[in-house]
């Protein structure tokens, strides 16, 4: 068992220092991953929502707001996840993600596209060689509600499309319930059947009610092997905000210190404007460094915001203030 | 006991129904015809024009899409409003403007004639401006207005209330949203006319009105691709030349500015709203 003391309190909000245990050993049981999550140093809530806020007045203008607005272009994960979603939209809006703005071809691609399984086949064959990537959610998403069996089917589906990333959900009920073994074997049996592809594992942060859930939340994703982990499904409100995301980042710059491996954020849901993209870029560059401004290490799942990120874009270009008539609906 | 303070009106824009101050933190002082200090208002920047066309634009469907007769009613409630204000533009116009009372009274009173003539006109406009027209073939073909869609206004520099109503009322009681850049030499009347407007059943945002600058906000009025329209009554020659530039980019209608000092006492026949109307045709197969 981790011992408790060799954690210390660093920084921000409250944040986990170095220790020499080694983190395998935490999964053993589920009373080890209990003693090891709830040893984790709590979130000071007015701390990291003040901070947050503090960060969120900074102000971006001119040319670092069009680095800003060009690397938060190339963040995006674009996303539709709806019912409603036929082949025909999952072309269009994988058209819109080679090239966002037709109209410019010195705007960048965007990072991914996110379908449900069943399009992301659809998907692959319309991205082509483009090097946007395709990313698909898996694992009973949004609820997470089934056997680990049909979880791991719908991931080997998703990555048998041809899907690069899979956004998996974390089982919220057990989580809340204190069952974290369940969570950790369910996240290490998707990591395992994603092979080649990158997991990103959803939180739902909404559902968690708590920061220190989010912290302890990002861990166990984190120790079970997810390659990012992602604030939400956008389908449960609250869905990301700046103080959740913001806890996350302090808990992958940690555990880069603890274990040596880099694990990248993806807040989701609830991100409309450049001002809020901006926002979440400052807060990766005073939280997690520098080292996590890629698209690699940080993306940011919207679907509106693309079409404001190119209004603002324009503005800059032009001078003149974009109208929502001159680009794609979505 | 000490002499009472007097409380005092902070004059602030008008944007999406909430009177909110200038996002630039800018004012500017407002002085009587006399050169009198009468009250510190709000200096709308850019970024203030970008939040009203926003707000226009929210408020363009439903506004549109309300049928004639209540917009009418609407407008006939800010007649209503605004004769129960008479007193209180009475002294703002005399001050404003140095006129006499009575004058003042006068103009008040043609403002509120102006809005009740122009409520009557919400379900009759269609009647001169739409058609049946007549056919080579075995169809109906109707012609009926619609809405441009967002207006923004250059409101004139002169008669600060009736030139005011004169110019917004045709914009509106069509089914157009608008930006209105109040007269920035007497902004006042212009922020009691949006206290009127605000407790008229009119929806938050079909009007916004900023005070300061035209010469400032208005380019970037006419510059806007989500503006569809801009009328230029209150831009003096350079600023409307500026403006016609800027919107010719996205084709948006202009109505400029009148080439001869306008009368707002006349009557104002129906150009103005006309100006911001679009029709169209449907071909309807009458069968055999």
């Amino acid at each position: 068992m981790v011992s408790l003391e060799s954690f210390g309190l660093v920084g921000d909000a409250g944040a986990v220092s170095t220790t020499t245990a080694p983190l395998a050993e935490v999964a053993a049981s589920n009373s080890t991953l209990r003693a090891f999550l709830h040893g984790l140093p709590g979130v000071d809530r007015v701390g990291a929502d003040a901070r947050a806020a503090m960060l969120g007045t900074r102000s971006i203008k001119t040319t670092a707001k069009k680095q800003a607005i060009d690397l938060a272009i190339r963040m995006v994960d674009l996303t539709t996840l709806e019912g409603a979603d036929t082949p025909g939209k999952v072309k269009a809006m994988c058209a819109k993600a080679v090239h966002p703005d037709p109209t410019d071809s010195s705007v960048p691609s965007v990072a991914a596209v996110c379908v449900y399984p069943d399009l992301v086949a659809t998907a692959v064959q319309a991205l082509g060689s483009s090097g946007v990537k395709v990313a698909s959610v898996a694992t009973a998403f949004p609820s997470g509600r089934s056997s680990l069996e049909v979880k791991v089917a719908d991931t080997v589906l998703a990555v048998a499309a041809g899907a690069a990333e899979i956004d998996m959900v974390i089982d919220r009920g057990a989580f809340l319930a204190g069952d974290y073994l369940t969570v950790f074997e369910q996240i290490a049996a998707v990591k395992a059947a994603c092979g080649s592809a990158h997991l990103k594992v959803i939180l739902e942060t909404g559902e968690l009610s708590t920061y220190d859930n989010v912290r302890r939340a990002s861990w166990l994703a984190m120790i079970a092997g997810a390659d990012f982990i992602k604030t939400s499904t956008g389908k449960v409100s609250p869905a990301a905000t700046l103080p959740v995301t913001l806890v996350m980042l302090e808990a992958v710059r940690d555990y880069l210190r603890t274990a040596g491996r880099k694990v990248g954020v993806k807040p989701a849901g609830g991100i409309r404007t450049t001002k809020d993209a901006i926002k979440y870029l400052v807060l990766v560059n005073e939280t997690a460094g520098p080292d996590w401004l890629d698209p690699d290490w940080f993306r940011l799942g919207a679907s509106s915001l693309l079409n404001d990120l190119l209004m603002q874009r324009q503005k800059m270009a032009t001078g003149r203030y974009a109208g929502p008539d001159y680009f794609t609906l979505d | 006991m000490s002499e009472r303070l007097a409380v005092r009106k902070t004059y602030k824009l008008f944007i999406g129904g909430a009177f909110p101050r200038s996002e630039s933190g800018r004012s500017y002082v407002v002085s009587s015809s006399k050169g009198e200090f009468l009250a510190n208002a709000s200096k709308a920047s850019r970024k203030d024009a970008r939040e009203a066309v926003a707000a226009a634009r929210k408020a363009f469907p439903g506004w549109s899409a309300a049928t004639a007769y209540n917009r009418g009613q609407i407008l006939y409630r800010v007649a209503e409003m605004l004769e129960g204000r008479r007193g209180q533009f009475v002294s703002e116009l005399v001050d404003a403007d140095g006129v006499g009372v009575r004058k003042a009274g006068e103009l008040v009173d043609a403002a509120v004639d102006r809005l009740v003539w122009y409520a009557g006109w919400s379900d009759k406009i269609g009647a001169i401006r739409g058609s049946a027209n007549p056919v080579a073939g075995p169809y109906f073909n109707l012609s009926s207005t619609e809405p441009t869609g967002v207006v923004a206004v250059v409101a004139p520099q002169e008669a600060p209330l009736l030139g005011l109503v004169s110019v917004i009322a045709p914009v509106i009681v069509t089914g157009n949203t608008c930006v209105v850049v109040a007269s920035e030499r007497a902004p006042l009347p212009s922020i009691t006319l949006a206290e009127v407007l605000a407790t008229s059943d009119l929806p938050g945002g079909v009007v916004n009105i900023l005070t300061g600058s035209a010469a400032e906000v208005a380019p970037w009025l006419a510059g806007h691709m989500d503006v569809n329209a801009v009328d230029l009554t209150g831009a003096d020659a350079e600023l409307a030349v500026t403006c016609e530039e800027a919107a010719a980019e996205n084709l948006k209608r202009v109505l400029r500015p009148p080439s001869v000092k306008a009368d707002w006492l006349a009557d104002p026949g129906t150009e103005r709203m006309t100006a911001f109307l679009e029709t169209k045709t449907v071909w309807h197969p009458i069968g055999t």
